[in-house]
């Protein structure tokens, strides 16, 4: 018998089909076979009644950090897809700075068995760029991509040896695999823990310069245009950085970006109000405002691709240091969703076809994922979304591990309501 | 006197203190002065009061300072000193404060490397908080026995030009007293190289100054900083003969400054470098006065401190 499912009497936003109105969804054996108006229930199809809702092809989070293996008291596979499907993600690519590191196919097949007993969301692991993370040697891409592998990265860090970077675009070729990349130059970064600028300057803290980010990207971009590899710049911070991207992608190489709802909301002038809670420091730091407007000014006109939480969850404990003692990161499954329909959607920044793409579509592209479309043949995977439900930020109740965010108790409108994966409901307890 | 009633329980920065507060503190520390000069140095106002100075950070001229302070006022003090931050290591705030609080301190004066430690630790501890420096933040004791320096020697701040000059990035001395020259009327200059610039320096709220003549021409007051030579200097200045021809005050360059133009240095002075001995040692120079007024200004904040925590200010 066949397993079937009907998403019925939604708003269906489909980029990807140009798709936005009343439509059902038929989904069978895991995959979609009808979407459209009027779909007609299979015998012993489930439905789901999503009349209100918005259903999108599945939201996935191409950059997040799930601890597990290593470090289980910040995050385990379990909770952080646990968390991602409560945020409304269908997916999740986990870079590889865990311990070990994932820089061997043991690794990334360990976190693809831990990633289907839990069973909340599709896991697609990132494996390191190098050998340890260490920038001296290749890890194996080959393998790594018959594992299950999506994408290179040595995140946390960055692949700081030029000589190494070129050698990575080049040889992810053969896999068709983006080198992801945490711009920053180490020595430019220094000991800073915030954005260089007025604030740092008030507060006596060392600074990070944005030239910090920018002129690794500028390395990169012509290592990216040398060898017509495929390179992603994750968690992109400044508005220097986004013109090098829009200047790469004008001169056609194969240059995708992402941005945090942190990048795209807060600034440093939030971390001076803030009294420097550790709760808003992360890599990069959050830059001054006119970066932050840029970066929105990107989201818009399509010079970033796509949005990413990069959810790095950290013990309490761990945070309960003062702001330059503390680890880098926030979490981020769980609010970014709500984030983006309240702030940039609700307020008419962007509309709802661009969220979709910028969650869905374009991750499934960059990653060369199955996902990103409702139409036949597409994966079962949808993300529901109530558009009026007006929800607060309460990181006492979240599903992840940790509670280390910059948003709490914001009052946001517009919240995740579901996801299906492979046509089966998420049922969250 | 200002007839100000003090309720504040922590001094954690300059930032928070209002024009009249800080006058009110200069105005006490008048009152404390005369104690020093008293065959027994002593008075009972904090008999009884348990005060920790904890310094995460190698101090003497603060430390001893504060210890000096107390012990005048009648205080039980007890001095935790730890090299770096190890006693912090790994240890949150919270397990800090607890410790701190178990030993049930009437104030805790802190000195930390890091930028708002003893606003995260005041925030969390019953007791009151003396920031006694952290990182380049803030100093706030030794802006105010600055103030109160230049205000015994000119009468007044209000109107007078007043230049700080050397490392200003690094600096916490820099930063309190700018805000708190500032709000008393003076109009400070900072200057030193651009590589001991921070970013946007006009924030600090000061004039930017980029030689040393261009900020000492007709000052009242010049303030010169110590060259953290422990500091990745080389990357900052490429040699100390560079830095004295550069930015070294001489005797020589005062000529461009106020004729009773005053000198001070928040020590300990780099003779050769940031100051010419012929500078330090002469009659411009009220360095020692402002070692000896940093003891009646931090008798002044314990004593209003301590005051406010019991509710009562009575001298």
């Amino acid at each position: 018998m066949t397993a079937a499912l009907v998403i019925r009497e939604g708003r269906v936003v489909d980029p990807s089909q140009e798709l936005d109105g009343p439509a059902d969804v038929l989904i069978e054996d895991g995959a979609v076979t009808v979407c459209g108006p009027g779909v007609e229930t299979p015998e012993g199809a489930e439905e789901v009644d999503a009349s209100g809702l918005v259903v999108a092809p599945g939201f996935i989070d191409m950059h997040v950090h799930l601890r597990e293996p290593g470090q289980e008291y910040k995050e385990t596979i379990e909770s952080g897809t646990r968390a991602a499907a409560a945020g409304g993600f269908v997916a999740v690519a986990c870079m590889p700075n865990t311990e070990p590191v994932n820089d061997d196919p043991s690794v990334s097949e360990f976190i693809l068995r831990q990633a289907e007993r839990a069973g909340w969301a599709r896991v697609y692991p990132i494996s390191a760029v190098s050998r340890g993370l260490e920038g001296r040697e290749l890890a194996e891409f080959g393998a790594q991509r018959r594992a299950g592998a999506v994408a290179v990265s040595d995140d946390g860090r960055p692949v700081w040896n030029a000589a190494l970077m070129r050698q990575a675009l080049r040889y992810a070729r053969h896999f068709d695999l983006p080198v992801i990349q945490h711009a920053e130059e180490l020595e430019l970064s220094g000991d800073g823990v915030m954005h260089e600028g007025a604030f740092s300057t008030r507060l006596g803290v060392e600074g990070i310069p944005g030239a910090a980010d920018d002129v690794m990207v500028g390395r990169d971009l012509i290592l990216a245009a040398d060898t017509g590899g495929r390179y992603h710049l994750a968690h992109m911070s400044t508005a220097r950085s986004l013109e090098l991207i829009r200047r790469a992608k004008a001169d056609g190489c194969r240059v995708t970006g992402e941005v945090s709802a942190h990048h795209l909301l807060l600034c440093d002038e939030d971390v001076f109000e803030s009294g420097l809670d550790p709760d808003f420091k992360m890599h990069p730091p959050l830059r001054s405002a006119s970066d932050r407007d840029a970066l929105v000014a990107g989201i818009v006109d399509g010079s970033i691709d796509a949005i990413a939480s990069d959810h790095a969850p950290h013990h309490p404990d761990e945070k309960e240091l003062d702001f330059v003692a503390a680890p880098n990161g926030v979490v981020g499954l769980e609010t970014t969703l709500s984030l983006c329909l309240d702030r940039l959607v609700g307020s008419g920044v962007i509309d709802l076809p661009r969220l979709v793409e910028l969650l869905s579509v374009a991750p499934a592209r960059i990653l060369g994922v199955p996902g990103g479309s409702l139409a036949p043949g597409s994966p079962g995977d949808v993300t529901l979304i109530d558009l009026d439900r007006e929800v607060a930020v309460e990181p006492a109740a979240f599903r992840s591990k940790s509670r280390n965010t910059p948003f709490a108790h914001w009052k946001l409108r517009g919240a995740p309501a579901g996801t299906i994966v492979g046509g089966r409901p998420i049922e969250l307890p | 006197m200002s007839d100000l009633v003090w309720r504040r329980g922590d001094l954690l920065g300059v930032a928070e203190l209002s024009t009249a507060e800080i006058i009110h503190i200069l105005d006490t520390a008048e009152s404390f002065v005369e104690v020093a000069a008293r065959p027994i140095k002593k008075v009972p106002t904090l008999r009884g009061k348990t005060v920790i100075n904890l310094f995460f950070e190698p101090s003497t001229r603060t430390s001893s300072s504060f210890e000096i302070a107390e012990k005048r006022l009648s205080a039980d003090n007890i001095n935790f000193s730890t090299s770096g931050s190890s006693l912090s290591k790994g240890e949150t705030l919270l397990d800090t404060a607890r410790n701190l609080e178990a030993m049930a301190p009437d104030l805790v004066v802190i000195r930390h490397a890091h930028p708002r430690v003893p606003h995260a630790l005041a925030a969390r501890l019953a007791a009151g908080v003396i920031n006694a420096g952290d990182g380049a933040h803030e100093h706030p004791t030794q802006a105010l026995l600055d103030a109160f320096t230049i205000r015994r020697h000119k009468g007044r701040v209000e109107g007078l030009k007043v230049a700080i000059v050397g490392d200003v990035a690094h600096s916490r001395v820099v930063r309190s007293n700018v805000l708190c020259l500032t709000r008393l009327g003076a109009n400070v200059t900072v200057a030193g190289p651009r590589t001991m610039m921070p970013e946007e320096p006009e924030a600090l709220g000061a004039t930017v100054a980029y030689s040393l003549d261009e900020a000492t021409r007709g000052a009242d007051v010049i303030m010169m900083l110590r060259v953290q030579l422990e500091r990745q200097a080389r990357a900052s200045f490429p040699s100390e003969r560079e830095y004295f021809d550069f930015f070294g005050l001489t005797a020589e360059r005062l000529k461009s400054a106020s004729d009773d133009v005053i000198i001070m240095h928040p020590g300990p002075m780099n003779r050769g470098i940031e100051i010419a001995s012929e500078v330090a040692d002469g009659p411009w120079s009220v360095i020692l006065e402002q070692v000896a007024n940093g003891v009646a200004v931090r008798m002044a904040v314990l004593y209003l401190l301590a005051g406010a925590r019991s509710g009562a200010e009575t001298l």
